[in-house]
């Protein structure tokens, strides 16, 4: 291998690179400072922004990092994964400012270098998993997202529940990893490979005990379903929202399940996808019936999800389950198996970005003023703090899928791809869940503007910095219902995988 | 004389992953949980290194073995450290009895 070949390969992984010169930095800038230090979450959010810079630049880019031989490359570089690293970078910012106005979070200011220097730890770990192409490079990246997470998901370390949250998520996550890794190893053993595009053309002319791996095929999506938080990997979802601190817990929602979704479109589209037809519809090769397996994934994600949140007393645990159900939708519309599929899939992420990250925020601010994130907290919130009421109707209304907001043009190119590919029982059963999901964010409205406030309820109190914040979320959302070609040509110029 | 082949090393594999998964399912003490997990990790270890001598794959499988093991410490000591928080928090290491989040 040249040095020429070596030196090409570092400039495709330049926002690795960033990534991890700002951790080394953070944890320089932390041993060299006096206990709390106020300078590192604005310079983290610089370490964002310029890593943010490179990986806007990397749209359109097409290659392969680190080849060694005819077509195994470690990493691959192309538009999908400059899409899911925008959306890691942006919610890893929205992530520090969170950190900074809670309250909660406060007791750990003294330990902020350790905090950042994880939060640069996940990040990089997410940006392998997002453009890794090796089942060990993504196995190791998974596993250093869910090490630094589990840590985070602690950081409270006073706290009870966010000790036990971390213990919880420790458990399902090693064995989730676990599983995933003696996956890996038969997969190994079957085809003496462990690269994606390796794997294609060996999985198609296999002679491989097709059983065996299927087996293994279900043994990796449970690292990965663990990481969407699909059922029957979602148990430790609702206990660890609930009893994480709110801005790691929004960071989990958004970004965790962003780069978990990268890796398994990347893992079926790059693997298992022999060509496409003229309509954009994958072909996918008969030795596991991908498209079966993710339609029951789904169904049984969206519809648990939306019934375990009906009747749930925690707006934090009712996120979580929110949560769930809307990983059962992306899970819908990656089953089509096509372009159009994979568009609706970029485009629901975008809208999720903007409105799960808008609904956390909310809940902290709240949570700084009343110091509770129970239902029964949030009566008359709309009387003595209207901008938040107002916010989080907005917010709220989004993740239901109504018009005229962002979350509206997520379900309906959701809606169109399963339409297109007549795939009308899933779409009826979506559009279903749709419905029973209003009845539990519209609860928290009622408790918001239909219950009397308590008589010394806070008054709303928001910096300006804190209304930018907010406005930032708002607006988007709002804008984005009305106006969303931008974010739908954004996410087919995004479709295209290194690939076949 | 009976030579130990591929098959072998796989029984001893599977008999491992289940062990493990055994222990996870049934153990109360965190503790032990953890040491179900790490039975896991080796046991896709032994796989690795069993299919790349058995094959002749190369140096690959082997490999990989090491980052494994690498990644295993490292889990070891960040589960250790929140096992050592539940205790300071709970004065207990039962899973059971850490039950602070419910519906």
């Amino acid at each position: 291998m040249s040095i020429e070949y070596f030196l090409n390969s570092l400039y495709l992984i330049k926002p690795e690179i960033v990534v991890t010169t700002f951790l080394v930095f953070v944890v320089l800038l932390d041993l060299f400072s006096n206990k709390r230090n106020n300078l590192l979450p604005f310079f983290s959010i610089l370490g964002l922004l310029v890593t943010g810079y490179f990986v806007l630049e990397q749209f359109g880019l097409k290659g392969l990092a680190f080849v060694t031989s005819d077509s195994r490359a470690m990493v691959s570089v192309d538009s999908f994964s400059a899409f899911f690293k925008s959306i890691v970078v942006l919610s890893s910012i929205y992530f520090i400012l969170m950190t900074v106005y809670s309250k909660e979070m406060e007791e750990t200011f003294d330990r902020t270098g350790e905090y950042y220097t994880l939060m640069f730890g996940m990040v990089l770990g997410m940006f392998f998993m997002i453009s890794g192409s090796d089942l060990i490079l993504l196995y190791l990246s998974v596993e250093l997202v869910s090490l630094s997470s589990y840590v985070m998901a602690g950081f409270a370390k006073n706290s009870e529940k966010s000790s036990e949250a971390s213990l919880k998520y420790l458990i399902y996550g090693a064995l989730s990893s676990g599983l995933m890794l003696f996956g890996i190893s038969l997969i190994y053993g079957l085809t003496a490979s462990t690269n994606l595009y390796e794997l294609n053309p060996l999985l198609i002319v296999s002679e491989a005990n097709s059983f065996i791996l299927m087996f293994a095929m279900l043994l990796i999506f449970a690292g990965i379903g663990y990481k969407i938080s699909a059922v029957p990997f979602h148990f430790w979802t609702p206990d660890v929202y609930e009893g994480a601190p709110t801005p790691v817990t929004a960071y989990l929602s958004v970004a965790s399940k962003a780069a978990g979704f990268a890796l398994l479109i990347r893992l079926i589209k790059v693997s298992f996808i022999a060509e496409k037809d003229t309509f954009g519809f994958w072909i996918y090769n008969p030795i596991f019936n991908w498209q079966d397996f993710l339609v029951i994934i789904s169904v049984a994600t969206m519809t648990l999800g939306n019934f375990a949140a009906l009747w749930q007393k925690n707006v934090k645990r009712m996120l979580a389950y929110s949560s769930i159900a809307h990983a059962g939708y992306l899970l819908a519309a990656l089953a089509v198996l096509s372009d159009t599929g994979l568009v609706a899939v970029l485009v629901y992420f975008a809208v999720y970005l903007l409105m799960n990250l808008g609904a956390f925020l909310i809940v902290i601010f709240i949570k700084n003023k009343t110091g509770s994130e129970e239902l029964d907290s949030y009566d008359g919130i709309g009387f003595s703090m209207p901008f938040l009421g107002v916010s989080f109707t907005i917010f709220l209304v989004s993740l239901t899928g109504l018009p005229p907001t962002a979350g509206f043009i997520g379900k309906l190119y959701l809606f169109i791809a399963l339409v297109d590919a007549k795939m009308f029982v899933l779409a009826i059963i979506a559009l279903l869940n749709s419905v029973v999901s209003l009845y539990y964010y519209i609860r928290i409205l009622k408790h918001m503007f239909l219950a009397k406030p308590s008589e010394n309820s806070p008054k709303e109190e928001l910096s300006a910095v804190q209304f930018i914040i907010l406005f930032s979320l708002v607006i988007p959302v709002l804008l984005f219902g009305v106006y969303f070609s931008p974010i739908v040509e954004l996410a087919k110029n995004s479709i295209l995988l290194l690939g076949f | 004389m009976m030579t130990i082949g591929l098959q072998h090393f796989l029984i001893v594999s599977g008999l491992l992953f289940s062990l493990g998964i055994f222990g996870i399912m049934t153990r109360k003490n965190a503790v032990m949980v953890l040491m179900g997990i790490e039975l896991i990790l080796n046991s896709a270890n032994i796989n690795f290194i069993a299919f790349a001598k058995y094959g002749n794959f190369g140096y690959h499988g082997q490999m990989i073995a090491l980052f494994v093991i690498i990644l295993a410490a490292a889990e070891a000591a960040i589960a250790l450290a929140i096992v050592l928080n539940i205790y300071k928090n709970f004065s207990t290491v039962n899973v059971d009895e850490v039950n602070k989040l419910k519906e």
